[in-house]
Parts: C-alpha cells; sequence; structure tokens
C-alpha cells in the first residue's frame, strides 16, 4: 500500500459532480441534487460522509437512494457513509431551478406557494400545466401515488398530471 | 433506516432514559395503530379519491411511526423493526381513542379529528423538546402533519352541516369517542423529570386544556358533542380493546411467518 496521505486524493467537488448523476429512484430525470436531498457532504482522510434529507418522513425510497449513493460514491474513497438526518426538514423550496425545470420536462407541476408551518396551504393556487403551459387547472386530490405528490387536471389539454406538495 | 443522531442519545441521562423512552414509545405506537387501522380504507373507501386520501395517510403515519421507532431503538439501541413487531399486544403503549375498530366512515373521521388536532397540540409542543433528535424530527412530521389537518377538517364540516344520517352517525361516533379522546395526554409516570429537562416542554394536562379549548370553538360553531375534560386516564395506554388484539394480528401475520427473514 501507498504510504501517501488519501487525503488529498479525495475531492469533495468531485463528490457533489458523482451525486448530481444519482437519479431519483421514481423519478429520474431528477438527481438527488435537483431535488435538494443531499444535506451535507463531508470528505474524510479515507471516508466520505453523506447526509440526506427524505422528502417525506415515511418516503419509501430513501433506502434506494442511500444504495444509488453509495454505489455511484465506491471508488472515490475506501468507505462510503450515507446517513438520513432531520437536522433540518426537507421542504420543497430546496428543489433547485433545475431540478423544477426538469420536473416539467417530465409531466410534473412545480411546488406553489409559499413554505413553512406559519404560511397556510393553498390548496386553491393554480398549478402551470407541464404538458401545454395553460394555467387553467384544477386539483383532483391533495394526496397522489406517492406522498410527495398532488393530482391536478389541466382543462385546456384535458391531461392528468402531478404537482409535487409545498412542503 | 441508518440510525438517526445515535451519539445524541447515549448522551441522555440515565435517570430521564426510562421516561424518554415511555415518551417515544407512546408517539410511535399512536402513529403506528391510527396508520395500520386507517390503511384498512384502502380499496374500500367511499370514494376513489378517498382511497388514494386515505392510504397515502395512512402511509405518512406509518412512515411517523417508524422515525419515532428508530429514536426509541437508537435510544434503547434496540431494532426498529423489532419493537414494532415482536411485542405482545399488552406492551402497546397507545391510547383509548385509536384503540376501537375502525367503524363506518363517520367513525373513522371523528377519530381522525379528534387524534389530528390532538397530536397537533403536542407535536407542537414537542417541536421545542430539549432531546435535539425528537425536536428535529417532529418539525418535519408537523410539515406533513398539516395536510391530514386539511383533509380531515374538510371531512368534519362536510359531515357536520349535511343534514340527517351524515351528521347523526358523526355525532354519535363523537359521543362514542368522546370518553377516550384525552387519552392522548395520558400522563407518563416520568412526566415531572421529562418537563423539568424540557424533554416534554409542558405538562400533557396542559396539553389537554390547550387542545379542548382550540376544540371548543370548532365543536361551537359547528354544535358538535364535546369530549368531557376530565375523563379518566389512569389506564389511558393499556386496557387494549379486542379490536386492536385483532388488528395486531394483521400487522403482525407477516412478521410471525418468519421473525428472522430477510427483506
Amino acid at each position: 500500500m501507498s504510504a501517501m496521505p488519501a487525503q488529498a486524493l479525495i475531492d469533495e467537488g468531485a463528490v457533489w459532480a458523482a451525486l448530481a448523476e444519482v437519479p431519483d429512484p421514481e423519478i429520474p430525470a431528477v438527481s438527488v441534487v435537483d431535488l435538494g436531498i443531499v444535506h451535507r457532504v463531508d470528505v474524510g482522510a479515507d471516508v466520505i460522509r453523506v447526509e440526506i434529507l427524505p422528502t417525506f418522513v415515511g418516503c419509501p425510497a430513501v433506502e434506494m437512494m442511500r444504495s444509488a449513493i453509495a454505489d455511484r460514491l465506491a471508488g472515490l474513497a475506501p468507505r462510503i457513509d450515507v446517513d438520513v438526518t432531520f437536522a433540518v426538514p426537507w421542504t420543497s423550496d430546496r428543489i433547485t431551478p433545475e431540478g423544477r425545470h426538469r420536473l416539467a420536462a417530465s409531466g410534473f407541476g412545480p411546488p406553489t406557494g409559499a413554505t413553512g408551518l406559519d404560511a397556510p396551504i393553498q390548496l386553491g393556487l393554480a398549478v402551470t400545466c407541464p404538458y401545454c403551459g395553460s394555467r387553467r387547472t384544477v386539483m383532483e386530490n391533495a394526496f397522489g401515488p406517492t406522498l410527495c405528490r398532488s393530482i391536478y387536471y389541466c382543462t385546456d389539454c384535458r391531461q392528468p398530471f402531478e404537482q409535487f406538495k409545498t412542503v | 433506516m441508518t440510525t438517526i443522531r445515535a451519539s445524541l442519545a447515549t448522551g441522555v441521562d440515565p435517570a430521564l432514559r426510562n421516561g424518554l423512552a415511555e415518551l417515544l414509545r407512546s408517539l410511535a405506537d399512536d402513529e403506528f395503530v391510527i396508520g395500520f387501522a386507517d390503511s384498512e380504507w384502502t380499496g374500500i373507501a367511499p370514494i376513489l379519491e378517498e382511497d388514494v386520501a386515505m392510504s397515502s395517510i395512512a402511509q405518512d403515519e406509518l412512515g411517523h411511526a417508524r422515525a419515532f421507532y428508530g429514536l426509541l431503538g437508537d435510544l434503547l439501541g434496540e431494532d426498529l423493526d423489532h419493537l414494532a413487531y415482536d411485542r405482545p399486544p399488552e406492551a402497546f403503549r397507545h391510547c383509548r381513542l385509536v384503540d376501537h375498530a375502525r367503524g363506518d366512515w363517520a367513525f373513522t373521521m371523528a377519530r381522525r379529528y379528534l387524534y389530528d388536532t390532538a397530536d397537533a397540540v403536542r407535536l407542537e409542543a414537542l417541536a421545542g423538546s430539549s432531546y435535539a433528535p425528537l425536536a428535529e424530527l417532529v418539525a418535519k412530521v408537523r410539515r406533513e402533519e398539516r395536510y391530514h389537518l386539511l383533509h380531515v377538517d374538510a371531512w368534519l364540516r362536510r359531515l357536520a352541516t349535511a343534514e340527517g344520517e351524515p351528521r347523526d352517525r358523526l355525532v354519535r361516533s363523537l359521543e362514542t369517542l368522546g370518553p377516550d379522546a384525552t387519552t392522548v395526554f395520558t400522563p407518563l409516570s416520568d412526566e415531572e423529570a421529562l418537563v423539568k429537562s424540557g424533554i416534554l416542554p409542558m405538562p400533557m394536562a396542559e396539553l389537554r386544556d390547550r387542545w379542548l379549548d382550540a376544540l371548543a370553538s370548532v365543536f361551537a360553531e359547528l354544535g358538535l358533542p364535546m369530549p368531557p375534560r376530565n375523563a379518566d386516564l389512569t389506564r389511558g395506554r393499556d386496557d387494549h380493546s379486542d379490536a386492536f388484539r385483532w388488528l395486531y394480528g394483521e400487522f403482525t401475520s407477516v412478521r410471525r411467518l418468519d421473525p428472522e427473514a430477510i427483506w
């Protein structure tokens, strides 16, 4: 084994670049970085530690994300730790502008309105249809096929679509 | 799930461990039992959109239970699935409010309304807990529970203002559940020490009063029967019903086939 310190070999920028290639298991068009799930990256001498924030506490995709991140980073360091934390709550504000663009391109409406416990949840706000761009859309159900999504319907192009919940 | 901030759990004053464990177990068991009970509506809700909504709400609650069991597991050094599935039914510490059979839709909505609004008061207080892993988790849980509150508030008002059978069923359900409503706030055995340490920011009795005061204005507006303020809470989290024993049989049935199975 080389006696050279491994510290210099792990570049935090390269870790973030690799994370940007890890797709969300349910919406592969967006990465875990696009969704704002990565809370922190710590680079040690021979370990990379990543902390992720679940979009919802009961999200069943969290374990898949952990293993996908560990698989993608394998090779960058001898040890990869991927931990789940609630140190700060994930909110839909954490989705990056690029992430919102990619969600729309995949048929998902963006979260609308203010987040936070003091801001009322406004179910009546118009959401832009990701297919035709119309604002003439109606909420069908605040709950959807996954914990993080609501169901909408576009009265112009007559397509149902899903929106990321505002949390 | 990976241990969440396990390092913090090891720093808990040994004198407070039992009390904290009791608090975490009550939070986890409440969410676990109501989550499983509500999941019974999957496939049989009165309308399709409600099938989606109740399934999603139930999944949220089971997710919250899992996270609370995770904190309990960190504290006790135990596996969270073991905590959730391998206890005998009498070791569960959910409150009597969630110990009833599913009942009809009005009964389910009545129970959800009482539980969700009481839980919201409890969580608001726990967001200020001195036990950081709990305060952090609660901050996230509260953002999700807001959607449940919005949903059940709409149903309570819809049933209460409908004339005839829907309203009658709602009122009957609230009367049945009334004596058990405040069991969410059953005092903990080590409560004084928990309050003193800031783990529980205020006594359960104070949370109960805060909840009933908020409930009174909504129930007065809708002409609904209020739960009694001074119900007997001595066995508020014990003495489980046959309905719960049946539910327990259901939710442990796969686990019991092969407790050592790896999924």
